[in-house]
């Protein structure tokens, strides 16, 4: 336990996510214990609903949990102020962006918002960042665009570069990969093992693609109604975890195939 | 654009403010010379005291007024633009203006329904600006208090929209209950007006405009971020909460100030950002909070100096023209580029 806990970069402790509307709260989901390990790329499953949005956004903090806890380097998160946080998690949303006229470097630059200074000056080591995280993501040909001009898979490339630059421990993206087509899909995970084992950052993920999951993720966790998994794709197969996936009338997962096949 | 073609612009925009400055200083309805006008800025004596006087004492206010009102205004419209991250937004949206209008309504109008309470003493110099911001303060009261309830602003905006129809409502039943001679008086007032104000008044007037323009550097970095929407804001480490009050502060202390000294000025709030927006195509805050003031003041320069051309005798009402202005803008703008950004 304790060999585990110098190993990991967050966990939570019963955690029960949902929302507060007319003072009555709204209950997603219930004892949620998990930890990420550094340096580990984790993929969250679960069908449409069941929280997953919800789970991320509680342990960024856009939200609070309704009860448990979250332990942020075995820090409570509420222990963050919120410069503090910003320096610690970054994230990649699923909400549109307002419509604006900031350039992809301009927006890509708003990521070292909690380094630089109150003018916001750019030090020679932010626009190093800048710079890294495009290469990285492959977009240093559209630095000069308007963030408007790009098509879906670019501007998910250029909110993942964003992400990078605010160079953070952690990172977490919610569904990077809706409305992309399998060829762009498959470069946002490329990207992302990439990261992980190039910079050494913790990467959790919310995507409904079972099959890349599998393939590239070191772990893969799964939320159901009733329970939470997190493990290697390898044991989740071994132990039938996938098949409580789904309602079992229409699909079930294939253990040679390791993936989904119609019934 | 690039940091040069910028600095060619502030350029071009400084000369340009400059330049009306002057003009506005030199029309009026009144002829003086050039030469007196040069003569009386730079220290001397004119061909006649009256002229001194005219230039000292009015036009020389109302030019720093004009330039006070543009650029306060314009910032208050594009703080609420990127706060709302709402093209639409602007200082009359949150129903400040309204406010500000309510509290003088009550001074000028109250006095037929309330008999002498309200009219006790006589109308000094100070009881208007003193009602107008008393009534813009109250709307704000009332706006921070819902925004601090609700979490969705757009639903802030509503809510200030609201607030601002239920000013105009009160408004209409004091004028249908007021008489002539009020009504008359408190007409004039919304027509708008930078002239009449003392040095006295212009100094307390640059201490609130100064105050809240200072509050513009603590957020300024924020701004920017605020483009991204509320989340990717607070996860990039800024006080979303303490932020938008002070936001708020800001424009309802310059609106509700403005409004006092100057009667309810419409459009300038709205129309300048967009203006700022397009001629130098950034959204970056840096380059647009110091544009729109500029931008901001040459058009009130502008509109007054419009106002006093046409008879050397009147003077047009500032708001008529500021909306004679502003509405084809908007709407040429709107032709044009097909959209607006924030």
């Amino acid at each position: 336990m304790i060999m585990e806990s110098t190993n990991t970069i967050l966990r939570t402790e019963n955690l029960h996510i949902g929302y507060t509307a007319k003072k009555k709260s709204i209950s997603v989901a219930k004892n949620i214990n998990f930890h990420l390990q550094k340096g580990s790329f984790v993929a969250l499953l679960g069908k449409n609903g069941i929280g997953k949005s919800t789970l991320l956004r509680t342990i960024s903090n856009v939200q609070k949990p309704l009860e448990g806890a979250i332990f942020m380097d075995e820090k409570p998160l509420e222990s963050y102020s919120t410069k503090s946080l910003a320096t610690a998690i970054s994230l990649v949303l699923t909400e549109r962006l307002p419509e604006s006229q900031l350039t992809v470097f301009e927006l890509i630059a708003l990521g070292r918002q909690p380094h630089t200074n109150w003018v916001d000056q750019l030090t020679p080591l932010d626009v190093e960042k800048i710079e890294t995280a495009m290469t990285l993501t492959e977009i240093t040909h559209l630095s000069n665009q308007r963030y408007y001009e790009l098509s879906d898979g670019q501007l998910q490339r250029v909110l993942i570069a964003r992400a990078l630059a605010q160079d953070t421990p952690l990172i977490i993206l919610d569904e990077p990969t809706a409305h992309l087509d399998l060829h762009h899909t498959l470069q946002i995970f490329k990207v992302l093992k990439k990261l992980v084992s190039e910079t050494s950052k913790t990467i959790l993920i919310s995507t409904h693609e079972v099959n890349l999951a599998i393939k590239f993720s070191d772990e893969i966790a799964l939320m159901t109604e009733n329970s939470f998994h997190k493990d290697s794709p390898k044991n989740l197969i071994e132990n039938n975890i996938f098949d409580t996936l789904f309602p079992d009338e229409i699909i079930r997962f294939d253990k040679t195939l390791q993936q989904f096949v119609m019934k | 654009m690039n940091k040069t073609s910028y600095k060619k612009h502030f350029l071009f925009l400084s000369v340009l403010g400059i330049v009306l400055f002057f003009v506005n200083i030199s029309l009026g309805s009144v002829m003086i010379p050039i030469q007196d006008i040069m003569a009386v800025l730079m220290g001397e004596n004119a061909n006649k005291e009256s002229w001194e006087i005219i230039v000292l004492n009015f036009r020389i206010p109302k030019a720093i007024t004009a330039v006070m009102v543009g650029s306060g205004l314009s910032v208050s419209g594009l703080l609420m633009q990127t706060l709302f991250r709402n093209p639409l937004a602007g200082p009359f949206v949150l129903g400040i203006s309204s406010g500000a209008s309510l509290g003088v309504a009550f001074l000028l109008l109250g006095s037929s329904l309330f008999g002498g309470v309200l009219m006790s003493g006589t109308l000094s110099n100070w009881t208007l600006p003193i009602a107008a911001s008393l009534g813009a303060f109250l709307v704000l009261s009332a706006v921070i208090f819902a925004a601090n309830n609700v979490r969705n602003t757009m639903s802030i905006l509503i809510i200030g929209l609201m607030f601002g129809s239920f000013a105009s409502a009160i408004i209409s039943v004091l004028s249908y209950f007021s008489e002539a001679t009020q009504l008359q008086q408190f007409v004039f007032w919304s027509f708008g007006s930078l002239g009449n104000l003392s040095w006295n008044e212009i100094l307390v007037f640059a201490v609130f405009y100064v105050l809240a323009m200072c509050g513009i550097f603590p957020i300024l970095k924020s701004l920017n971020s605020l483009l991204l929407g509320e989340n990717y804001a607070k996860s990039l480490g800024i006080p979303i909460q303490k932020n938008r009050n002070i936001i708020l502060l800001i424009t309802s202390i310059l609106t509700g100030v403005i409004t006092a000294f100057s009667g309810p000025i419409a459009f300038v709030g709205l129309a300048v950002p967009h203006l700022a927006r397009m001629l130098f195509t950034t959204s970056n805050h840096k380059v647009l909070v110091p544009a729109t003031m500029l931008i901001g003041a040459i058009v009130l320069l502008l509109c007054d100096i419009i106002a006093q051309l046409p008879t050397s005798e009147h003077t047009l009402p500032i708001n008529a023209i500021t909306s004679l202005f502003g509405a084809p803008v908007v709407i040429w703008l709107l032709i044009r580029k097909k959209k607006l950004y924030v």
